[in-house]
């Protein structure tokens, strides 16, 4: 697994953990029931804190995304189509909404971004 | 969460300064930045911590034995850093060795002899001799050689190239893995703090001014910019350390407020040294007052 972290960044580090070992599990970079890092081991790696690595954890453990055993550590969890594909879908509709709210704003006609949308999704 | 210190209204005068009520505490396995301006009381908080000062009230627990009772106790375990070299300096670190292990129950040659060789320290030339960060390293190795379960740093990044600084936060993260052992860093160089801090306080003329997570410090404030005339006046009396010059303005505020903010008007995060700076611009407008 890889994760990297932009100190310049915007978005906040814990976010930055949770959106790498996310998209990763998503599209099948990590398998299954593979183990991850303990969290002071990320902690270490990252050199940042502890804490930071704690809530990135807690957040994808809430997700559904990885499990905790006991004991023995932090797993990806086993893939759970449906509870997958339902979050995907529901962030496709949360990025239509603001791709539509922008749009309104910009004054685009609905053909002129049903045809952006095409272009994109030919590209 | 058991706690490697505990401070309980701590309050200590000496002429014009005072530490005032200060109370905070440092759970088991994380590291704690402690930071503000020079003054500000934290050096004398560590020294009542290691019994060198002592307190007019307050109650400080480590491990949770008493700092003055079981001072000797305490001392066993802990570790100190400081921004000078506290070792005689004509001493080799094989002499100082050979002095600590009389000292420490739990001393161990093989570590501090392996840190040395770790760290490029020549086990064979006198301390006083060493750059600012070799001296650094050696005051570390000796905390590490003898099992130190708390370490405690009072700037020891200060003078340090960032090169040594980047090692110094490897060695670190690295201690705290473990779970057990815990850090109480105080620095000005904040940056080092924003990485690896699990906990801020900040103290502000002998109070504190914030104790928590460094996670919820940094979303706790933004600072904002804009031209005098955007910001109402209401708004403006919530701010900290609001400062006009000719072609505009500068303030933080909590972040709770930005919201009611008119539009226009920048707002970014707060570093922790922007927030040290707009405490103390508060605190000297009030003084003016």
């Amino acid at each position: 697994m890889k994760i990297i972290i932009k100190n310049k960044s915007d978005m906040p580090i814990y976010e930055q953990i949770k959106e790498q070992i996310r998209s990763q599990i998503l599209d099948g970079s990590v398998e299954e029931n593979e183990p991850l890092p303990s969290i002071r081991q990320l902690a270490r790696d990252l050199k940042i804190s502890v804490i930071t690595t704690t809530r990135a954890y807690n957040d994808l453990m809430d997700e559904g995304f990885i499990i905790s055993v006991a004991g023995k550590g932090y797993y990806v969890a086993p893939k759970n189509n449906e509870l997958l594909r339902e979050r995907l879908l529901r962030s496709v509709e949360d990025s239509l909404e603001l791709a539509v709210r922008d749009a309104r704003t910009a004054g685009l006609s609905e053909e002129e971004l049903i045809g952006l949308l095409k272009t994109i999704m030919e590209e | 969460m058991e706690n490697a210190l505990e401070i309980k209204g701590l309050c200590k005068s000496y002429g014009e300064f005072s530490l005032k009520d200060v109370s905070f505490s440092l759970p088991k396995g994380y590291i704690m930045g402690f930071v503000g301006q020079n003054g500000a009381g934290k050096t004398t908080t560590i020294r009542s911590m290691m019994n060198m000062a002592h307190p007019d009230s307050g109650e400080i627990k480590i491990f949770g034995l008493d700092s003055i009772q079981d001072s000797c106790a305490i001392k066993q375990d802990i570790g100190v850093v400081f921004d000078d070299l506290y070792f005689t300096p004509h001493l080799t670190p094989k002499q100082i060795a050979a002095q600590l292990k009389c000292f420490y129950r739990h001393w161990s040659d093989e570590k501090f002899f392996g840190l040395l060789d770790k760290f490029k320290l020549p086990a064979k030339k006198k301390c006083g001799q060493f750059s600012r960060g070799m001296k650094m390293k050696l005051m570390l190795s000796a905390a590490l050689a003898h099992d130190a379960q708390l370490l405690i740093l009072d700037e020891p990044t200060s003078g340090l190239d960032p090169v040594a600084r980047d090692e110094l936060l490897d060695i670190l993260t690295e201690y705290i893995g473990d779970e057990n052992k815990s850090i109480l860093f105080s620095t000005h160089i904040t940056a080092d703090l924003e990485r690896i801090a699990d906990y801020i306080t900040i103290l502000h003329d002998g109070k504190i001014f914030y104790c928590d997570t460094k996670d919820r410090l940094m979303e706790k404030y933004i600072v904002i910019k804009g031209g005098v005339e955007e910001l109402p006046k209401e708004i403006e009396e919530r701010s900290i350390g609001y400062h006009a010059y000719r072609n505009g303005f500068e303030a933080m505020f909590e972040r709770s407020y930005e919201s009611e903010l008119p539009d226009g008007i920048i707002a970014e995060s707060a570093d922790i040294d922007e927030i040290l700076v707009y405490i103390a611009k508060e605190a000297a407008k009030n003084e003016k007052a």
